[in-house]
């Protein structure tokens, strides 16, 4: 349940973002990676849970998941790699490095001005 | 209605202390390792056989991150090292402002390294730097061989691998684990990953992560990847 955390953080962002154009927050889009090991359906309920009684009560998440990329040592390709069947789409090597994994960011927020 | 760009890093005020705890550590020209395993792999039992093995050589100082209880705290007092307890109230990972306030406590320049106990999760805390050096995953053979593969998050991201409780192994036990296909799904995902089996309880397997231990609180700066 790292995302209680992650909820804790992204509404005491917005919030400041919100407040700076003194505007209501309407719907947030944010980016994840892989490792992250976000869950969309556990984010979005403890960010509900905790938005209640703020100016985010009732803001929607959207989330993205940015794929996580590796480098084949054989063909030396990036490319995005499933970690359920870890090998190269390009050339089927195992033999791959893992890059760095995306970072969680709030990429876009949606203001209410009237 | 209108739409802005932020691009701001959630986890930045995280980051912020994380980053601090870099520079504490790199000018104190400390070694710290971040433990982390589901509950009962044997962390705390690892940490007080390599404490006891080791304190002619390097003295080593303890950050305990528990939900509650200060049971563990009180097993690293035993053997003399100074420690520090962190209850978490109910969160499941550490965060680095806990980690800096702790530090303020610690005797640090009597110290040659510190580890860093996360609280007993596979999950949860592989997504907060504390600002250490490295991360150290525990697997205990009773927990299976599947899990590098099941939970790839923390495997891709630590230093070193610590397979616990090998003791368990052998002809006549009830417990299946095949230590090789552990290794090749954690190197799956992390070439560099340094792999030691071990029995925290039998010392089988001990010497090799000590020796890996001395050198690397030698040279912590081989470690600062900030």
């Amino acid at each position: 349940m790292h995302e209680a955390m992650v909820a804790q953080s992204l509404l005491s962002i917005i919030s400041d973002e919100a407040a700076k154009h003194n505007a209501r927050p309407i719907c947030a889009r944010i980016s994840c990676g892989k490792l992250s090991a976000i869950n969309d359906e556990v984010l979005c309920f403890a960010f509900e849970a905790i938005a209640r009684d703020t100016p985010c009560e009732g803001l929607k998440l959207e989330i993205e998941h940015k794929p996580l990329r590796a480098q084949c040592q054989n063909c030396v390709q990036d490319f995005d790699v499933e970690l359920s069947q870890a090998r190269c789409s390009k050339c089927g090597s195992e033999d791959f490095k893992l890059l760095a994994d995306a970072p969680m960011v709030l990429e876009e927020l949606e203001l209410q001005t009237d | 209605m209108k739409k802005i760009n932020v691009g701001r890093k959630i986890l930045s005020e995280n980051e912020k202390y994380a980053f601090e705890n870099v520079l504490f550590f790199h000018k104190h020209k400390k070694l710290c390792l971040n433990m982390i395993s589901s509950p009962g792999s044997g962390k705390t039992t690892i940490l007080i056989r390599t404490i006891n093995e080791l304190k002619d050589k390097i003295k080593i100082g303890v950050i305990e991150g528990d939900i509650q209880t200060d049971i563990d705290a009180r097993r690293i007092k035993a053997t003399k090292a100074p420690v520090v307890q962190i209850n978490t109230d109910g969160a499941c990972h550490l965060t680095a402002p806990q980690i800096s306030a702790a530090l303020e406590k610690l005797p640090v320049d009597d110290l040659d390294m510190i580890f860093i106990e996360n609280v007993g999760n596979l999950v949860c805390p592989s997504d907060f730097d504390l600002g250490e050096n490295g991360k150290v995953v525990v697997l205990s053979v009773a927990e299976g061989d599947d899990k590098p593969a099941k939970y790839p998050g923390i495997f891709a991201k630590s230093r070193v691998l610590l397979i616990n409780k090998i003791d368990l192994l052998g002809a006549g036990t009830q417990v299946d684990f095949d230590i090789e296909r552990a290794k090749d799904d954690a190197r799956k995902l992390n070439k560099d990953i340094e792999i030691f089996p071990l029995s925290a309880k039998t010392g089988e397997g001990l010497a090799a992560w000590c020796d890996w231990l001395i050198k690397s609180a030698q040279n912590p700066a081989s470690g600062f990847t900030a």
